[in-house]
């Protein structure tokens, strides 16, 4: 267990039933960093990241987590610890109002003060929702239940957030402002992995990088030194 | 008009017992998407136990009022740690299993509470000691006797705090988020088994007060009266559309009117052919009616069943 990483996780292996979706993925992340996880799809990113924040139990491997071993600890007791997901396709509340979405995010937490505070400063952030704050959550276009996944994300006052495809299905106005949102969000210290089919963007997001393909891990580097590999770029660049 | 006004009393008080039922069972397949059986049954012991702690108490001189704290304390601590204990042993383990499993194990525990009441209590109908001597209230010509006025008025508040409850407060928001999508309520922090336990309880305690007070209502208890109690309180929560909480209360309400009225009726418009004690057949009649012309209900939301 080295020092300085907020997450580290050790040959983790996870499985559906018969179907090995993750096959031995090692991966770390450091305080104040903000990590890209890219890959094709079916590459086993979204269930990483499922076994990350406790969603599914890994078949082997191990997971830290601020420097304690957290392995096969539920999502509700991870998120208490500071550690979030922004599911793939948002997963808001459909039947509960925008506000209620919100409030939900700060589930854990009891004070009230601080929470108030943190409605209006998500309603700063996203205009549209406070607009819509007493409207069903099933009702909002794609990118304002985007929105609101994340704003409901940082109701929790993460320490780490996973971020899985928050540009899926927007249009590129919509992708622009969300992906400003997320820097705003890692400005604020908020320690960052991203997956994302947005290679590029990603990549430019991000100061370092994983590539994962059929449930491993194929290349680790700096943003930079991704952007430039000719791997990448002919197989995520599309060049 | 006297029949009329007389049977929309009858009604609204039956209907409000249906409804506290129904609520059990509604709640429970909000959260799980499970119809649990074993509810109607759940309602029967806590019935019995109502019983036998008047039985107890009123012998032994106990003031009225307070054998009626008693005996609905009894039964609801009694309910819900059956419906605790249902849901961990039973229910749980078939939490990921095909739809089928559940609902079979359902009928398995609606059986084995039956059979465990027959042994405790026996098979005889039990009744209940004189408690009270309930005044009758003039009502527009009809007749109302306070226990009726006291079983609606506690039925209500009990229906309206619970429906607030659900609606306003942070657990009631857990729970409908956990209905919704329990994998991301849990990444939002919450722990849906124990919203999931806790929604059997709510259930099994809110029966409870309805088996106290259909054994106050009619008298006697017996150990398979919950089966068509649960019955027709599950019919009242398909009526309303199951799932919907709102639903359960006016699809009880409106079972209970339409039960009274056409046993009220049946009579006259069947010219003495059919008596009142043909009044269950209405309960299934409307249960076949919704499922066939409107399964999601009256409050439903099309396509809301999580199948
Ligand atoms: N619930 C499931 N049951 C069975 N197999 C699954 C399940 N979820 C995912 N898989 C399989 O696991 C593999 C990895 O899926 P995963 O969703 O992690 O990929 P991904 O990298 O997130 O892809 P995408 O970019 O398309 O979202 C795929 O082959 C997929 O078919
Ligand atoms: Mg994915």
């Amino acid at each position: 267990m080295s020092r300085g990483k907020l997450l580290e996780v050790r040959g983790l292996e996870v499985a559906y039933g018969g179907i090995r979706a993750v096959q031995g993925v090692d991966l770390a992340v450091a305080a104040g960093e903000i990590v890209a996880l890219i890959g094709a799809n079916g590459a086993g990113k979204t269930t990483t990241l499922k076994a990350l924040c406790g969603l599914l139990r890994p078949k082997s491997g191990s997971l830290h987590y601020e420097g304690a071993d957290v392995t096969g600890k539920p999502a509700y007791h991870l998120v208490r610890k500071g550690l979030s997901l922004v599911p793939e396709g948002r997963g808001v509340f459909p039947l509960l109002t925008v506000a209620e979405n919100l409030a939900m995010g700060a589930y854990i937490r009891n004070d009230h003060d601080a929470i108030r505070n943190d409605f209006d400063r998500v309603y700063a952030l996203f205009a549209r929702l406070a607009e819509r704050r007493n409207q069903l959550a099933g009702t909002l276009s794609g990118g304002e239940q985007q929105m609101l996944a994340i704003g409901r994300a940082m109701m929790s006052r993460p320490r780490l957030l996973l971020l899985d495809e928050p540009s899926m299905g927007l249009a590129p106005l919509m992708v622009q402002k969300i992906f400003e949102t997320v820097r705003a969000i890692a400005a604020e210290g908020v320690t960052l992995l991203l997956v994302e089919q947005n290679a590029r963007l990603a990549l430019e997001t991000c100061s370092r990088g994983y590539v994962m393909e059929s449930g491993r891990v194929v290349l680790e580097d700096s943003a930079a030194a991704l952007l430039a590999s000719p791997r990448v770029r002919q197989a995520y660049l599309g060049e | 008009m006297e029949i009329f006004t007389q049977q929309l009393i009858n009604g609204l008080v039956l209907g409000s017992i249906y409804a506290l039922v129904a609520l059990g069972y509604t709640m429970v397949y909000g959260i799980l998407g499970l119809i649990n059986f074993a509810h109607g049954d759940i309602t029967m012991i806590g019935a019995l136990v109502a019983l036998t702690v008047v039985q107890a108490l009123a012998a032994a001189g106990v003031p009225a009022p307070l054998v009626l704290v008693l005996a609905g304390g009894c039964a609801i601590l009694v309910c819900s740690l059956l419906g605790l204990s249902i849901e961990r042993v039973a229910y749980r383990p078939l939490r990921r299993a095909p739809r089928l499993a559940p609902l079979i194990t359902a009928i398995g525990v609606s059986i084995l509470l039956q059979y465990s009441a027959a042994l405790i209590w026996g098979k005889q109908y039990i009744a209940l000691p004189k408690l009270i001597e309930p005044a009758a209230i003039n009502i527009g010509g009809a007749q109302m006797t306070t226990l009726q006025l006291a079983i609606f008025v506690l039925a209500c508040a009990i229906m309206a705090v619970l429906l607030w409850f659900i609606k306003a407060s942070r657990m009631g928001r857990a729970m409908r988020a956990t209905e919704q999508n329990p994998d991301v309520a849990g990444l939002m922090g919450v722990n849906t088994n124990a919203v999931i336990a806790f929604t059997f309880v709510l259930g099994s305690a809110i029966g409870a007060v309805a088996g106290l007070m259909v054994v106050l209502y009619y008298g006697i208890g017996h150990y398979f009266m919950g089966f068509m109690l649960g019955l027709k309180a599950f019919t009242a929560a398909v009526l309303g559309g199951i799932g919907n909480v709102g639903g359960a209360v006016m699809g009880g309400l409106l079972l209970g009117i339409i039960e009274s009225m056409a046993s009220g009726y049946i009579g006259d418009l069947t010219g003495g052919v059919l008596g009142s004690n043909y009044r269950d057949i209405f309960a299934f009649l409307v249960l076949v009616l919704v499922l066939v012309i409107k399964p999601s209900g009256l409050m439903g939301q099309a396509g809301g069943d999580r199948a």
